[in-house]
């Protein structure tokens, strides 16, 4: 058989196989994992939204903007890390800020993060932690570390009129170990805190 | 953290591949040498009117791999053009030519690079049927290369190589759709979403608006990472936490990158007779890993660098549920393999800690590599290695049995250089031609200096290796960009195969002649070292210059 007539024929196997493979692994198999998602784990393959008062109000694994539109921090509510996912927390924009380690915009905003914490926390800024002044890799990270949440305890209570106590073992009762007991860090999640103090007014 | 602490989870994973490799590997051997077809292989091999006892040539071998790639670009390419007028493509339009060819080429050359945002470019029909099958395909298609290329070590003169259909088969049905299943419903179980819901708007507990994306993400999510793919269905990729949820399904994703990778010198030692010869590709594969992995750790823990310090911490571009920790042994098995997943991003990493990830591609990603591709570049280098050793001691080079002529260091020489012929030529091209350079100025780079630098040569370093991965900040969905990152992955993912095809075809047709006293061993501790000692040294001397100008001066200056 000439090559020629050969690689004619090999391009037609190729077709042929691309055909049965996009309806097999294209269609069929991401259809029968949405099917046994949706039949057994529905809670998590629709994302874990969060309902308040019978409708939804976000995803427990997506964070969410405690801010007004300029980035003012609302202080009745416990404030989220920054973010580059669109004007922040963008659902529809998931994304850092990929700004390098020696970029003068980035050690100018970390500074400014600072002052901004320290002031409205009322705290030292030495005491500020790392993930309260970095925006996440995704834009929508929905944690804090427990050090954040902690600075934080006294301004919401105070602006809520709780017991700091009160408001002390919220955090502690959404404070997060590490998987196992040693995979990944300590968080807290901002949104389903929040969300339990909403749930607190209602 | 304690330091100490800090590799607990690294060493998870090593456990876990340490009782992975041998199952695994074994299977994956017996999959390729076993004689029967299962019932829907047989059904599979009619329609495609292919005969499986037929055995191919290194050059009929080569024209499938080619022809089955030439027309998977192809269709990727049109679904993407005719994107508007597909089912479940949220609205989206058709993806402008420059952009469907850069992804085309992108997603069937196992690369997964995104000069696009994936939630703003690709409905479900785009995902599903192009992006997904090539996941599945161009690893298949890897597989089926480094198998034949074992097929040559272990022949005696016999031309035939297996046949590429057959490997294609059976890579599908009996390893990566399997995998992908079980590992999707352990990612489900983990968070990872699987849906078709489209993007819905909520009302937040503030009273604002939130767009929360859908989408079939966990059957995705696992042959991203089973196949060493990497290509992320949202712009977070592995840190967005629909894809990633929590430190436990991050490792698991690690697990996967590195499952098949480290398995494959088993099955290379199992196919040829010689498990010793296996463990000593595992050895070197295995110490390369390890080290890397731990100096990105430890330079992201010193988190050095103005910004980083200011911080407290280098958790820019890091997730808390992740940390430090978590977010350097994902990057580095992404960049050792030819992964390229991200669950932090690399732009926003210290100067050493985002000079790793590149160090790790630079290498040939052979510790452990894509899946097939990272076996078959440990196997060149120790045919380069031997040919070096032989030389030293005056011996007649010889692997396994094979006579290393004129011919097979040639093809071995050219494997070798193709690579960093892509990553500078591409590099300096967009820095010397003045009308590039404005674009690149201008347009492409974020971080101005010397990390601006480091943008570009990530991203073609990243694309004449099949990674995917990027110093994001660059702005690559430009026609210059588009254009040369689409023909470097090209090159750098077929001349390589065509040069891996021809060496098996010359290996193949060679007797296997016996050991002799005068046979430099390939399987000792000493021979292990020289092999990692050969990889290192050939990448410092290739690529130490650029690094200087980049990484290196923005960490030291």
């Amino acid at each position: 058989m000439s090559s020629s007539r050969s690689t004619v024929r090999q391009l037609g196997t190729a077709v042929r196989a691309l055909v049965v493979l996009t309806l097999v692994l294209g269609i069929g198999y991401p259809l029968a994992i949405t099917g046994i998602g949706q039949l057994a784990l529905n809670n998590r393959a629709d994302g874990q939204p969060l309902i308040l008062d019978g409708t939804a109000v976000g995803s427990a694994i997506i964070g969410q903007s405690f801010t007004d539109a300029d980035g003012a921090a609302f202080p009745e509510w416990f404030q989220s890390r920054p973010s580059a996912a669109g004007n922040g927390y963008d659902g529809g924009a998931s994304s850092g800020s990929n700004l390098g380690p020696e970029n003068r915009d980035l050690v100018t905003a970390i500074e400014e993060r600072r002052a901004a914490v320290a002031e409205l926390e009322g705290v030292d800024p030495a005491t500020v932690p790392a993930d309260a002044l970095t925006a996440s890799a995704s834009g929508l990270d929905p944690h804090i570390s427990p050090a954040y949440a902690q600075l934080q305890v006294a301004r919401v209570a105070a602006e809520r009129g709780l017991e700091e106590g009160d408001v002390e073992a919220l955090v502690e009762e959404r404070t997060q170990g590490p998987d196992l007991g040693y995979l990944g860090e300590p968080t807290v999640n901002v949104v389903e805190l929040n969300m339990a103090l909403a749930q607190l007014d209602t | 953290m304690t330091q100490a602490a800090a590799f607990l989870p690294l060493l998870t994973v090593v456990v876990v591949l340490a009782l992975l490799h041998r199952p695994l590997g074994d299977y994956m051997a017996r999959t390729f040498t076993g004689t029967k077809d299962l019932r829907m292989e047989r059904g599979f091999y009619r329609v495609l009117g292919v005969v499986p006892a037929s055995l191919q040539s290194w050059r009929s071998y080569l024209t499938a791999v080619l022809s089955f790639s030439v027309v998977g670009v192809l269709l990727v390419y049109v679904l993407q053009r005719t994107q508007a007028v597909l089912p479940y493509s949220l609205g989206l339009p058709a993806v402008p030519e420059g952009l469907a060819f850069n992804t085309a080429v992108s997603f069937v050359t196992n690369t997964n690079w995104q000069s696009y945002s994936p939630e703003v470019t690709l409905g479900y029909a785009v995902q599903m049927a192009a992006l997904a099958v090539q996941n599945f395909v161009s690893a298949a298609v890897g597989l089926a290369v480094a198998i034949a290329f074992v097929r040559g070590l272990a022949a005696r003169r016999n031309a035939a190589l297996g046949n590429f259909w057959v490997d294609l088969t059976r890579s599908l049905w009996r390893i990566l759709l399997p995998g992908a299943v079980i590992a999707a419903l352990v990612l489900l179980a983990g968070g990872v979403i699987q849906n078709f819901a489209g993007f819905t708007t909520v009302t937040t507990l503030t009273g604002a608006g939130q767009t929360l994306p859908g989408g079939p993400v966990a059957s995705q999510e696992a042959i991203k990472l089973l196949g060493t793919n990497g290509g992320g269905f949202f712009n977070a990729n592995s840190a967005h936490p629909f894809e990633n949820p929590s430190p436990w399904t991050s490792v698991f994703q690690v697990i996967l990158m590195l499952a098949i990778p480290f398995s494959l010198p088993r099955t290379f030692g199992t196919m040829i007779g010689q498990r010793r010869q296996g463990y000593a590709i595992l050895g070197a594969m295995s110490a390369i890993f390890l080290l890397s992995t731990t100096a990105a750790t430890l330079a992201e823990l010193a988190g050095n660098g103005t910004a980083p310090q200011a911080a407290g911490a280098a958790m820019e571009g890091k997730e808390q549920r992740f940390g430090v920790v978590g977010s350097t042994l994902f990057g580095s098995a992404s960049t050792l393999t030819s992964t390229g997943a991200v669950n932090s991003m690399h732009d926003s990493s210290t100067a050493i800690g985002g000079m790793l990830p590149m160090i790790n591609m630079m290498l040939g990603e052979v510790a452990p590599g894509g899946v097939g591709s990272g076996l078959y570049g440990m196997l060149i280098l120790a045919v380069v290695t031997v040919f070096i050793s032989g030389l030293l001691v005056g011996r007649t080079p010889e692997y396994l049995g094979k006579k290393i002529g004129a011919r097979e260091i040639k093809l071995a020489s050219l494997y070798i250089l193709t690579m960093p012929t892509l990553v500078l030529a591409g590099t300096a091209l967009s820095f010397a031609v003045p009308a590039l350079r404005t674009d690149i100025d201008s347009t492409s780079i974020l971080n101005p200096g010397l990390h601006g630098l480091s943008e570009v040569l990530y991203a073609f370093t990243s694309a004449a290796n099949n990674n995917g991965s990027a110093f994001a900040g660059l702005t690559a969905n430009t026609p210059w960009l588009n254009t040369a990152l689409g023909v470097v992955m090209l090159l750098g993912r077929f001349l390589p195969m065509v040069f891996v095809l021809a060496l098996a075809g010359s290996f193949a047709i060679q007797d296997r002649v016996p050991a002799t006293a005068g046979t430099v061993p390939t399987d000792r501790i000493q021979s292990v070292t020289l092999l990692v000692g050969v990889t290192v040294v050939v990448t410092a001397l290739t690529f130490f210059p650029v690094l200087a100008l980049g990484p290196l001066a923005e960490g030291t200056l």
